[in-house]
């Protein structure tokens, strides 16, 4: 199934709806709540799951082969940059807590300002460089590889 | 019916599907084109959108030549060998001698990198991988494009492209629909980089019912790249290359991590070693050339991933299936059991949630492996995808016609699954190609290359007319019947999904057939997908939800009939275990060492087929271990 929604705690804001990737989350119009409206179109990406303030989404294997009993529980926390799993196998005798990082900056920063950025040059622009480059591709003052650079020519046909 | 019409004018560059290569494109778009107008459609939500919304936990194209690892050649050659030699070159070698610059700013921007703790490099996986925690690898990737674009039009699915109506064989912008409101957009722009997608869901997947989302590529990968190029007459190129997964059974979890990092290898269900003993047969059908154990043995060079399939396959038939993934060995180190379930989270959750369902502990069980149906993109071990123009350094004739990665539409623009022939470039280089894509899209119009566009109200009229249909034709002939689904005058989406997973598995090499085909298959199979196409004129939408399936299918139709073609024109088994042309059993470098390349006549439908020379930068000979092998006469 892959996705469904508690009943108790799903308010009906609406995050699962906006983040779907899938657009199969969407809103019972008479309980006002969310659902999952096309489960066999549902990747279990638990991006939903993932978005969901109330934690009022969780995931059934699908029912073509997975058995009933099982959890995949998940919280993730962008502030404290982390993913937070718990694992429980049908049988109970697996039990996994699971932790890992989503980021190593505060959300959101590292990113460039782009349209600030200098200019590039005509000279530059004529070149093979993308932004950052050649400095980036191996964080020294390396050149930009070619096929001359690296001893190569291109040849035609079945030769190797 | 009642939808708007929203026009947004005036665009330089607009990115049609923003999973890693359109977020690439419109990072960069900026850098280059200060002052342009750069805008996103996109279908879903860029922050979980395209193949990497679940995340990953590798990236699994990295040079590494800050650590003196690998040489971009040394990529060209691991593609080559592993697609059978059908590469173009010109573009691998660009992708990978850039795709460093990406990663490092990913790091930059956030992306957690594994890092060995005693060389202070990047943790390899395996030559070529490099661990991340990449949970939020498309959020942080979507956070550069979003500072980068001028709008983001989220929730609107793009349909066809617009043409010039001044200028034959120009692109002008795209035209779409918001999944949510309804309305109609029209984005009139000087060019397009489509990064809209490969194509899960074309063949009939092994799962039933609920399951069938349970693909290997994401279920909302419905071939959009492939349907718009191909509609607007753009050609393309080994669309025959469908990729078949060997996957844990039914999850399709990855078995990257597991064979590369964990050191897990696989056995028949009575526990022997099975690949080898397929290969001599193999090597008579393929050619040492292509198939070498030992030369692979001792050197870097890796089994084709085809061939590899190929020996799955045959012992499952022989009766000793299933093939498992020995996992009990490396599991009783508890670090790397936690890697085995991090590699599932981050990536493929599905997979465990299918194991704690039935209670497959990889510590005390070796679990199951599988093939699975076949996939057609562009960006993992195959290279489905537009005919582009190379890089202006590197591209023979044949391959350059004036700006990278631009397909032979002018102005319209490829990156990620969308450019063919460029395998193994993954997340990294996906977003590298479309980098590449929209520096070369900002000097094509700087070169005056977009002037004089000219889009006419009549044009943008039909599309309304076209894209709505769907909705129409529901709402004319829904009353005909008393309820439920069954229509004389219409089939629903899914439906019609149905119809063409059910015949491209049939009659194109799905794993219903043994992944087999021939020439006579392929001739019953066309003549089906040409009533199919006539059906689909009559596809019925209840809703705006069923109306984005129903253009989803349309898409998926477009990339399966370029498959037909191009697996009809190919008259040799060039990837066993991939698929086979049970008439051409061998593989034929004699006629087929070249690109197949596709043209569908946007206004009459008839597809052109034709051979493109293969260009290689590299010889084996720069591979110096293999050179000595040959060297000593074992090859």
């Amino acid at each position: 199934m892959p996705t469904f929604v508690y009943m108790t705690r799903c308010d009906g804001c609406g995050q699962c709806v906006d983040i779907c990737p899938s657009d199969i989350m969407h809103i019972d119009k008479t309980l006002r709540r969310a659902y999952n409206i096309e489960p066999n179109m549902c990747w279990e990406c638990y991006s939903c799951v993932k978005a969901c303030p109330h934690h009022a989404i969780d995931v059934r294997g699908y029912a073509d082969f997975a058995p009933l009993g099982h959890s995949v529980r998940v919280h993730r926390d962008e502030e404290k940059g982390t993913i937070a799993w718990r694992i429980k196998f049908r049988n109970g005798k697996k039990d996994m807590e699971l932790l890992a990082p989503i980021t190593t900056k505060p959300w959101g920063e590292g990113h460039y300002d782009l349209a600030n950025a200098p200019a590039p040059t005509k000279e530059v622009i004529d070149t093979e460089l993308l932004y950052n480059e050649p400095k980036y591709v191996a964080m020294n003052d390396n050149a930009l590889m070619t096929l001359e650079s690296n001893g190569l020519e291109i040849k035609e046909g079945v030769y190797y | 019916m009642g939808y708007k019409t929203i026009i947004e004018d005036d665009i330089d560059i607009l990115v049609a599907g923003a999973g890693l290569g359109g977020t690439g494109a419109a990072f960069e778009a900026r850098y280059w084109g200060k002052n342009k107008k750069i805008v996103i459609a996109e279908k879903a939500n860029i922050d979980r959108s395209g193949a990497v919304a679940q995340g990953l936990y590798a990236i699994n194209c990295y040079m590494g030549t800050r650590f003196g690892e690998n040489n971009p050649e040394d990529h060209v050659r691991y593609a080559r060998i592993d697609l059978m030699g059908m590469v173009r070159e010109d573009l691998a070698f660009d992708m990978a001698r850039h795709v460093d610059s990406a990663v490092h700013q990913f790091e930059e921007w956030g992306l957690p990198i594994m890092k060995n703790a005693e060389t202070g490099t990047y943790l390899r996986e395996g030559r070529w991988q490099i661990m991340i925690h990449g949970e939020s690898y498309k959020p942080i990737v979507a956070e550069a494009a979003k500072n980068s674009a001028d709008k983001v039009f989220n929730r609107v699915c793009v349909t066809h492209l617009l043409m010039d109506d001044g200028k034959d064989n120009r692109v002008a912008g795209a035209v779409g629909f918001n999944v949510r409101t309804g309305n109609y957009h029209v984005f009139k722009s000087k060019t397009v980089i489509c990064g809209a997608g490969g194509a899960s869901n074309i063949f009939k997947p092994r799962s039933v019912g609920e399951g069938a989302g349970r693909v290997w590529y994401a279920p909302w990968s419905s071939g959009s790249a492939y349907g718009l190029m191909i509609e607007a007459g753009a050609k393309m190129t080994q669309m025959e290359n469908r990729i078949v997964l060997a996957r844990f059974k039914d999850g399709y979890g990855p078995v990257g991590a597991y064979f590369l990092h964990l050191k897990t290898y696989t056995q028949n269900a009575y526990g022997d070693e099975y690949e080898s003993k397929w290969f001599p047969e193999l090597q008579e059908r393929v050619g040492k050339e292509y198939l070498d154990p030992e030369a692979s043995h001792a050197t870097h060079r890796p089994i084709p991933t085809c061939l590899r399939n190929h020996a799955i396959i045959s012992e499952v038939n022989a009766g000793r299936g299933p093939i498992h993934m020995v996992t009990m060995e490396a599991f009783q180190d508890p670090h790397l059991e936690e890697i085995g379930w991090h590699n599932f989270l981050g990536m493929t959750v599905g997979q465990a949630v299918l194991w704690a369902a039935t209670d497959v502990d990889p510590k005390y069980e070796n679990p199951e492996l599988t093939t699975s149906e076949p996939y057609v993109m562009g960006s993992h071990a195959t290279g489905c995808g537009a005919w582009c123009s190379g890089p202006e350094d590197v591209s023979p004739e044949e391959y350059f016609w004036g700006y990278n990665r631009m397909t032979t539409v002018e102005g319209l623009f490829g990156a990620g699954d969308a450019v063919g022939g460029t395998p193994h470039a993954f997340s990294s280089g996906s977003f590298t190609e479309g980098r590449l894509a929209a520096k070369a899209a900002c000097k094509y119009i700087d070169d005056g290359k977009a002037e004089g566009i000219r889009v006419t109200d009549a044009q943008i009229s039909r599309r309304k007319e076209e894209i709505y249909k769907p909705m129409e034709h529901y709402t004319v002939n829904r009353n005909e019947i008393v309820a439920g689904s069954v229509n004389p005058n219409y089939i629903n989406p899914r439906q019609g999904l149905d119809r063409l997973q059910k015949l491209m598995d049939e009659y194109c090499g799905g794993f219903g057939v043994n992944y087999m085909t021939n020439d006579k298959l392929l001739s019953i199979g066309l003549k089906k997908m040409a009533i199919l196409g006539e059906d689909l004129d009559k596809v019925a939408a209840e809703d705006i939800h069923e109306l984005l399936r129903a253009w989803e299918l349309k898409h998926r139709f477009l990339t399966s009939e370029s498959v037909f073609q191009h697996t009809m024109f190919r008259k040799e088994t060039r990837w066993p275990g991939y698929y086979y042309r049970g008439d051409a059993m061998k593989l034929d470098d004699d006629n087929w060492h070249v690109l197949t390349v596709s043209r569908r006549d946007p206004q009459t439908g008839e597809y052109t087929m034709e051979k493109a020379p293969l260009y290689h930068l590299v010889g084996d000979i720069e591979d110096k271990d293999l050179a000595k092998l040959k060297a000593e006469g074992h090859h």
